[in-house]
């Protein structure tokens, strides 16, 4: 009997190797060629993006930017939610999706991992009104060929309870230096794309590290973040992903401190004493943009997505439900009053001062060619010690 | 054909599956070997062969350009589980939860389970099953998130301890197994009553009337008749300790578990080599966990 078992064992780990053998062998696509005139509709499209990023009215029917668009184009809109830049990376390799909306901290892998296809603005009318300072940035273009048109952008944060942070701060040296004051109450993102706020943290304040771009860290320089978040971590009381997770704890006191959303910002009540502010030093932010699958069989209903998502009125819409800046001057005469000054729409300067996420890479992105810089891999192993 | 081959049902002799019911009848190893095939295959392939499969990617590479797994073997993930300080304190840490959640769910079920077997009423004893229960009927997560609540500043927990100047754990590892002991608490009371429940009340009578206090009876007559389901309970709430990664998540605040471990190879550093790597430490406790138990002879009984 024992010998049996055995045999059925055997027999179990061949047949696993034989599939996971082929699972392995990936796929090594070569990005696709750009399209140079546009056709016929295919009739459908699948999206994938943040959350509130292709509203049908299916969640809230006062929200619904896709039905227009279903009706002008004739392209039937299949929308997929995802959580994380991490998570959409696996969920847009299956080859399922279309069109991706991702953030800086994807792109660039998306990008290198021949995912996503070169664009053709020319086909994109409503890429003209587009503002210039996200256009042909580090995480859209590689090569001078642009593989992302923008769909809105936003800054990190700094939220702090006024009852119990005081003097109000203008730095982040209250959430690294300064943090022990308030230990147990501090949060930070989770996320390993965190250590760049760090950086960009030390960027102010330690000159003679010679950081330029806070996605560009050598192994010193990234040393240096990583051994000031340990610091930090010290005083915090939790990290968050889960943005519903930090109204909570700001609400309830158990966080007093730390890196925040403008949408947070704006789902506080009254009472719960919160401010939250762009700091001197500047701040990560992100600017994300819509891409086409290099492998996608729908790609006229692609183009008319990407060129519909950036028109003024839909443009409006989208960015104002999820809570980031439109990325066209136009989209202001379509939101509700006030909503383009809240969130800084076409301020260069205020933009100027946020350093968008983007995927750190090998080949430094501040152009250093004499040494070798950190990857997300190993931005990410930095991560798990942090939290040790 | 088809209305030959229903035809050919009825127990006629000479027809095919008469020639079939009596080979087989007179072979009774073929019989079993076909009554087990599709249970086999589905343990063999479906479970043990994808279980196999994740695990033997511990022993392979990501490939750093593209990020795909690549199929280079080696053990340098398996060598970092023993050397490298974050996977051995994580590992520390998860074991150490899980004990305490043991500990902290025997400690509460064996009073409760004794009481719904041996004191309650035929009618409480209903309710307090319907009571047990309960929780499990309604989602995981919010469980969690309700205890979240509960161990925020402002908490009930919070409340009921402020006058006795105690703070509440807030969200920290003692929260986070505070949570943990809730979550598998009905999981660890339903053996202990099943157990008791077989321990026969005239034992416990004999044993009074022969002398023994009742922390004699305890310990001489209960003990050894409900060690098996002791066990049972508690390797329930260990290993489902041990592979938890939500709970630590929403009520842990900044701690780590191994689950989380994993899951970030998995989602965030897209390395399902070391995840499958990490996999092997809870697979290994509790194989090591269960060759215990054997030894003491607790399985025998179940």
């Amino acid at each position: 009997m024992k010998l049996k078992l055995a045999k059925v064992l055997a027999l179990a780990a061949a047949t696993s190797l034989a599939l996971a053998g082929c699972s392995a062998a990936g796929t090594n696509n070569t990005g696709g060629t750009m399209l140079d005139k546009l056709g016929k509709s295919e009739g459908t499209l699948t999206l994938l993006g943040w959350p509130g990023y292709a509203e049908d009215g299916s969640n809230d029917p006062a929200y619904d930017w896709v039905s227009q668009f279903e009706k002008d184009s004739g392209c039937q809109v299949t929308f997929k939610p995802y959580g994380t830049s991490d998570e959409a990376l696996s969920l847009f390799k299956t080859g399922e999706y279309d069109a991706i909306a991702a953030s800086g901290d994807a792109t660039l892998r998306l990008i290198a991992g021949g995912y996503v296809q070169p664009l053709n603005t020319d086909l994109i009318p409503s890429y003209a009104g587009v503002y210039d300072f996200l256009k042909n940035r580090d995480w859209n273009t590689v090569d001078g060929k642009t593989y992302g048109v923008p769909h809105g952008y936003g800054a990190n944060l700094l939220m702090y309870n006024t009852k119990v942070v005081t003097p109000a701060p203008t730095s982040w040296d209250v959430v690294f230096d300064k943090a022990s004051a308030y230990k147990g109450k501090v949060t930070a993102y989770d996320s390993p794309i965190y250590i760049a706020d760090a950086a960009v943290y030390l960027m102010a304040h330690k000159p003679e590290l010679g950081i330029k771009d806070p996605y560009a860290l050598d192994k010193d320089q990234l040393a240096a973040a990583v051994d000031l978040l340990k610091a930090q971590r010290e005083n915090v009381g939790e990290y968050w992903s889960d943005y519903l997770k930090s109204i909570q704890s700001f609400e309830t006191g158990n966080s007093v401190v730390g890196t925040t959303w403008q949408v947070i910002k704006n789902s506080m009540s009254a009472k719960s004493n919160t401010e939250a502010i762009l700091p001197t030093e500047g701040a990560t932010g992100w600017s994300d943009s819509w891409m086409v699958s290099s492998t996608t069989k729908h790609v006229n209903c692609a183009y008319k997505w990407l060129d519909y998502i950036d028109s003024p009125k839909a443009n409006a819409q989208a960015t104002e439900y999820f809570g980031e800046a439109p990325v066209t001057q136009d989209a202001c005469q379509y939101a509700s009053k006030g909503f383009c000054e809240t969130y800084h729409a076409g301020d260069a300067d205020y933009a100027a001062k946020i350093y968008y996420w983007t995927t750190p890479i090998s080949k430094c992105l501040d152009g250093r060619t004499d040494v070798k810089c950190t990857d997300y891999a190993a931005w990410t192993k930095a991560w798990q010690e942090i939290k040790g | 054909m088809l209305k030959n081959s229903a035809t050919a049902v009825v127990p006629t002799s000479g027809t095919t599956a008469r020639r079939i019911s009596s080979y087989l009848y007179q072979h009774a190893k073929v019989r079993l070997r076909l009554l087990l095939a599709a249970p086999v295959f589905w343990l063999g392939l479906v479970y043990i062969a994808a279980l196999l499969m994740l695990l033997i990617t511990a022993f392979w590479t990501v490939d750093e350009f593209t990020g795909n797994t690549k199929v280079v073997w080696n053990v340098d993930n398996i060598v970092s589980l023993f050397t490298d300080s974050l996977y051995t304190t994580v590992t520390f840490r998860t074991v150490g939860i899980a004990l305490a959640v043991t500990v902290i769910d025997v400690i509460l079920a064996l009073p409760i389970a004794f009481f719904m077997s041996k004191v309650a009423g035929p009618k409480l004893r209903n309710l307090l099953a319907i009571s047990v229960l309960l929780p499990l009927w309604a989602s995981y997560l919010v469980k969690a998130y309700a205890w979240r609540s509960v161990l925020s500043n402002t908490g009930i927990l919070q409340w009921i301890l402020e006058p006795f100047g105690v703070k509440t754990p807030g969200y920290s590892i003692l929260g986070a197994a505070i949570t943990l002991g809730y979550m598998w608490l009905p999981y660890v009371i339903l053996p202990f009553y099943a157990g008791l429940e077989k321990v026969p009340g005239n034992l416990l009578e004999a044993s009074s009337d022969l002398g023994a206090n009742t922390f004699t009876t305890v310990r001489r007559v209960i003990f050894p008749i409900v060690l098996p389901s002791i066990i049972a309970g508690s390797i329930f709430a260990f290993s489902l300790t041990l592979g938890d990664y939500i709970t630590v998540n929403i009520v842990g605040g900044a701690s780590q578990m191994l689950g989380n471990l994993i899951y970030t190879n998995v989602g965030t550093a897209n390395n399902l080599p070391m995840a499958a790597a990490l996999a092997l430490i809870p697979i290994g406790i509790m194989f090591a966990y269960l060759g215990a138990v054997r030894r003491t002879g607790a399985l025998n009984n179940l």
